[in-house]
């Protein structure tokens, strides 16, 4: 079933576009990730320009997040300071990411610099998840019991004044750490149409020393504000969002997240953790490759 | 306006040159003035032909027999080409190199391999042909570069389906009607495309015509890309909106199952 994409100018097959949706879904769904990073390669490998898979991906991940979030907030699970916080972040992070990348597209190098990001997070990440899982497999098994971390948050971020109190994170940290965090998000997910949470979660945990019931609701409350955002930028700059391609991979992914989501109570997390690390790691590894092979094509055209 | 005016008059110059008694002339046509872009658009295929008028009304005896060449031309687009190089084992873009007018489509169909009906520099003239297009490079860069550079852009849109010979396309029937089918892909951008004919005989451009094909998108498609363009807060809004209504649809939907 052919369809014309009107922003992207060029005609996809639709059932393909619903199907790439509802694999990212149900993968988002099982591991409670928005999937752009899945999304904006995939796309891109079909054929469609990077940028509107970047600003139509952004879309796609907002959709994906409500939800979640509403379901979090029946549990008490996300801390609106902390979350109004990242979101203040993420909106100035996605400004300048949309400066970020003009600048790049200018001078040509957009392409290198998203893949080369990509290689550098998806590596990075996923083997630190690799290795998270991995213990907690072996301990699960009676192996050696893991030591229980303490919670508490990195030193330099104890170092920043104007500490306030985060009651549902169970945190008194001044602001200035989350507004980072969400700023560095919000570049991310403007230039890589990602939604960020693989990186903020790991973040909030490990930096932070956020309370972890709150977590995931609050990430998924950054997420839903600044792909909003995101996407709104992209509207008015780049003017890259496709909104019929954005529509049909909601349609997948809506309907696939909520099949993973049941999956997911039926898996033990460590595996689903480890399946989750090997996926981002083989994500990562294709990205690798498609940089350091030498190419088909050597030239590129772009609309000046 | 001018360009065009001016396109038509050297198209006429050689017409008037060949001012012989057996000046046949070309009465062209194609089958769709106008190609709306549509949700299920994958492509059209453009069906050109029409008549060869001799003086005599047939083509006089004794005589060469004549080709016809056809071009197809989307609008024309300023572009960059740049080539990526191994820079510190990873591939980037390194040279670059700026064309002022590349036609964004072109096709050529002939009755014969175009080398064997016209020499190169009537090809040049005419632009028949992928290596006789004049592509304006904005650079002065040595002719190796540009060489190297016109050879990439012109080798990656033939592969992509944007430029391409026909050799053999055009069908001559009894020596006065001819026609030939060229496909547009879906990948090609709105706007005037042009339908070029021309009458060939020993080496020389007897006779010369232009149609106008317009491309543009219609009803939801153009009203997506207007309100993409014009009122892009709008669409940025409704986009945001729609992903939010999916996104909370299904999850209710979901909580109810």
């Amino acid at each position: 079933m052919d369809v014309y994409l009107p922003i992207a100018n060029l005609s996809v097959n639709a059932l393909v576009i619903v199907a790439l949706g509802c694999g990212v879904g149900l993968l988002s769904g099982m591991f409670g990730i928005g999937g752009g990073f899945l999304t904006t390669p995939l796309l891109i490998i079909y054929g469609i320009p990077p940028t509107v898979a970047a600003a139509s991906s952004a879309s796609q991940i907002t959709g994906a997040s409500v939800s979640g979030v509403f379901a979090h907030f029946d549990r008490k699970g996300v801390d609106v300071k902390m979350g109004g916080v990242l979101v203040a972040g993420g909106i100035l992070g996605s400004f300048v990411g949309a400066w970020i990348f003009q600048l790049l597209q200018a001078s040509g190098q957009i392409d290198t610099v998203i893949g080369v990001v990509y290689v550098v997070l998806l590596g990075s990440i996923g083997s630190l998840m690799a290795r998270e899982s991995w213990t907690a497999i072996g301990s699960a098994r009676g192996a050696r019991p893991v030591k229980p971390r303490r919670r508490r948050h990195h030193p330099l971020i104890a170092a920043l004044p104007l500490r306030t109190r985060f009651y549902a994170s169970g945190l008194y940290i001044s602001p200035l750490a989350p507004l980072l965090l969400g700023f560095s998000t919000g570049i991310l997910t403007m230039l890589l149409g990602i939604g960020g949470g693989f990186i903020l979660i790991p973040a909030m945990i490990y930096l932070l020393g956020m309370a972890t019931s709150v977590v995931v609701g609050t990430s998924l409350f950054q997420t839903l504000f600044v792909t909003a955002v995101a996407t709104m930028v992209h509207a008015t700059t780049t003017k890259a969002v496709d909104i019929v391609l954005a529509a049909l991979l909601l349609l997948g992914s809506v309907t696939g997240a909520q099949v993973g989501a049941r999956f997911a109570t039926k898996v033990r997390p460590e595996y689903l953790r480890l399946a989750l690390a090997i996926l981002v790691l083989l994500v990562g590894l294709r990205i690798l490759l498609g940089l350091v092979w030498r190419p088909d094509e050597l030239f590129s055209i772009e609309l000046a | 306006m001018r360009a065009r005016a001016l396109a038509a008059a050297m198209l006429a110059a050689p017409l008037m040159m060949a001012a012989s008694a057996s000046k046949p002339v070309l009465i062209p046509d194609v089958s769709q003035r106008n190609i709306d872009i549509a949700y299920s658009f994958t492509g059209a295929e453009l069906l050109l032909f029409g008549a060869i008028l001799y003086p005599g009304g047939r083509q006089p005896k004794g005589e060469q027999p004549t080709d016809i060449v056809v071009v197809v031309k989307g609008p024309t687009q300023s572009i960059v080409v740049r080539e990526k190089e191994k820079v510190a084992g990873i591939w980037v873009n390194a040279d670059r190199l700026r064309y002022r007018s590349a036609p964004s489509f072109y096709a050529v169909a002939s009755s014969r391999p175009i080398d064997q009906l016209v020499d190169e520099r009537t090809r040049a003239i005419y632009e028949l042909g992928l290596g006789s297009l004049q592509l304006s490079p904005a650079s002065s860069a040595v002719s190796d570069t540009q060489a190297r550079f016109q050879q990439g852009l012109v080798e990656l849109k033939r592969r992509a389906g944007l430029y391409y010979e026909a050799p053999q396309a055009v069908e001559i029937t009894d020596g006065v009607l001819y026609r030939a089918r060229l496909t547009v892909p879906a990948r090609v951008p709105v706007g005037r495309f042009t339908a070029e004919t021309f009458l060939i005989r020993d080496g020389r451009v007897l006779a010369a015509a232009v149609r106008d094909i317009d491309i543009r998108k219609s009803g939801f498609e153009r009203f997506v890309a207007r309100a993409a363009d014009h009122t892009s807060i709008r669409y940025g809004l409704v986009a945001v909106a729609l992903s939010i209504a999916l996104g909370g649809a299904a999850g209710w939907i979901a909580r109810r199952l």
